[in-house]
């Protein structure tokens, strides 16, 4: 991460003084910072409201259901995940909102399982094996119905909107697998770092 | 169209829906909605503050890069490569800012549909590759951000290939599908 933020920032005031941009890369800055505390406030709200239903389905038995149902599939994919924990309900409706095209309740849900793996993480600092599927399958961005598109589309007049749905449900299906496989891939390739005790201080 | 009204009726009933059902099943089952309700999303504030850092980190970053025309000239360069395999130079901006902004991505995709025949290739090809996208950047900030994770380890590296995958994918579909 940090040779991709000093790449990202180096680049546009490279671009910036070839372009004659630089002014509004500097003034940039100021309006990311804008927007960040603008993602945040709006998240806060979401956050609250979905965390609250979550606590709902928790207690209900509602994400206990659906992690027995999902254990088997779930153990192939989070091997370190204790059997029927609610950490593997958290990530199949974390999963099922996605599918859904639910993005306002997909975050709540998955940032909830993504601290269900926080807990069984054992450095705290590092992202765990677990950790880094979860994100993988969010990052995919795997939907049923590309919604958003389909409203653009018809807002523009084109004659058959729906006639994207299945390549676009091919691409994102297969670039989620990929994303898991890849994830699973990547984990063998760069083991976590053990921090060991060091025992030959005499 | 039949297919058009069945989608819209599952985009219109999803989110009411499983919030029916939660509730539904929570009231039979004797749960007390409304204090598990507050319990839960007392955590909302805490988590969302968390996130504040990681997220002004990646996006002055991003807006800066938008800012600076880097991503403008890089599809003019690659423009010519990209021509032979069925990717119109229009498209390429938007194979880039998918990953980095959702909101950049749709104004993008807004764009290419009304400076191009609404039916043309083009058009398709950018339905498929911005419907198939995920902000990666933004979900990798603020879901390791949440939890105070620092250190990524592979996950760019996935969430980039995975992006690359789709991009690459969407041209091969939408030349199979609409050529």
């Amino acid at each position: 991460m940090n040779y991709i933020w000093y790449f990202l920032i180096v680049i546009s005031i490279i671009f910036g003084a070839i372009n004659g941009t630089l002014n509004d890369v500097a003034n940039a800055i100021f309006s990311g910072t804008q927007l960040s505390v603008k993602i945040v406030l709006t998240l806060i709200g979401i956050m609250t409201f979905w965390l609250g239903i979550m606590k709902i389905a928790e207690k209900s038995g509602i994400v206990e259901f659906i992690a027995k149902l999902l254990t088997p599939i779930a153990k192939l994919i989070f091997p370190d995940v204790p059997k029927n924990s609610s950490v593997i309900g958290d990530i199949a409706m974390n999963f099922s909102a996605n599918a859904l095209g639910l993005a306002n309740a997909a975050t709540p849900i998955g940032i909830k399982a993504m601290e269900g793996l926080q807990e069984i993480n054992e450095d705290k600092e590092s992202a765990s094996d677990s950790m880094c599927i979860l994100l993988a399958m969010n990052t995919a961005g795997f939907q049923l119905i590309p919604a958003t598109v389909i409203a653009i589309l018809a807002s523009n007049g084109f004659e058959n909107p729906t006639s994207v749905i299945v390549p676009t449900l091919i691409v994102t299906a297969t670039a989620f697998i990929s994303a898991i496989l890849i994830a699973k891939l990547l984990g063998k390739i760069f083991p976590p770092i053990i921090k060991k005790e060091d025992n030959n201080v005499s | 169209m039949y297919l058009r009204e069945i989608i819209d009726l599952l985009s219109l009933w999803a989110l009411p829906a499983v919030i029916l059902i939660i509730l539904t099943t929570a009231i039979l089952r004797k749960v007390p909605i409304y204090e598990s309700f507050i319990e839960g999303a007392k955590d909302g504030i805490k988590v969302s503050i968390n996130i504040i850092p990681y997220l002004v980190a990646i996006i002055v970053a991003i807006s800066m890069l938008r800012a600076s025309g880097a991503i403008d000239s890089l599809s003019h360069f690659l423009a010519p490569l990209l021509s032979k395999i069925h990717m119109p130079a229009d498209v390429l901006p938007l194979a880039f800012v998918r990953s980095l902004s959702g909101s950049a991505a749709i104004g993008i995709f807004s764009d290419i549909v009304s400076n191009n025949d609404i039916n043309s290739y083009t058009s398709k090809l950018s339905a498929i590759m911005l419907g198939s996208s995920e902000t990666t950047f933004y979900v990798l900030t603020v879901y390791f951000g949440a939890v105070g994770i620092k250190k990524y380890r592979y996950a760019i590296l996935t969430g980039i290939s995975a992006d690359l995958i789709g991009i690459i994918m969407s041209v091969i579909v939408a030349n199979w599908f609409f050529t």
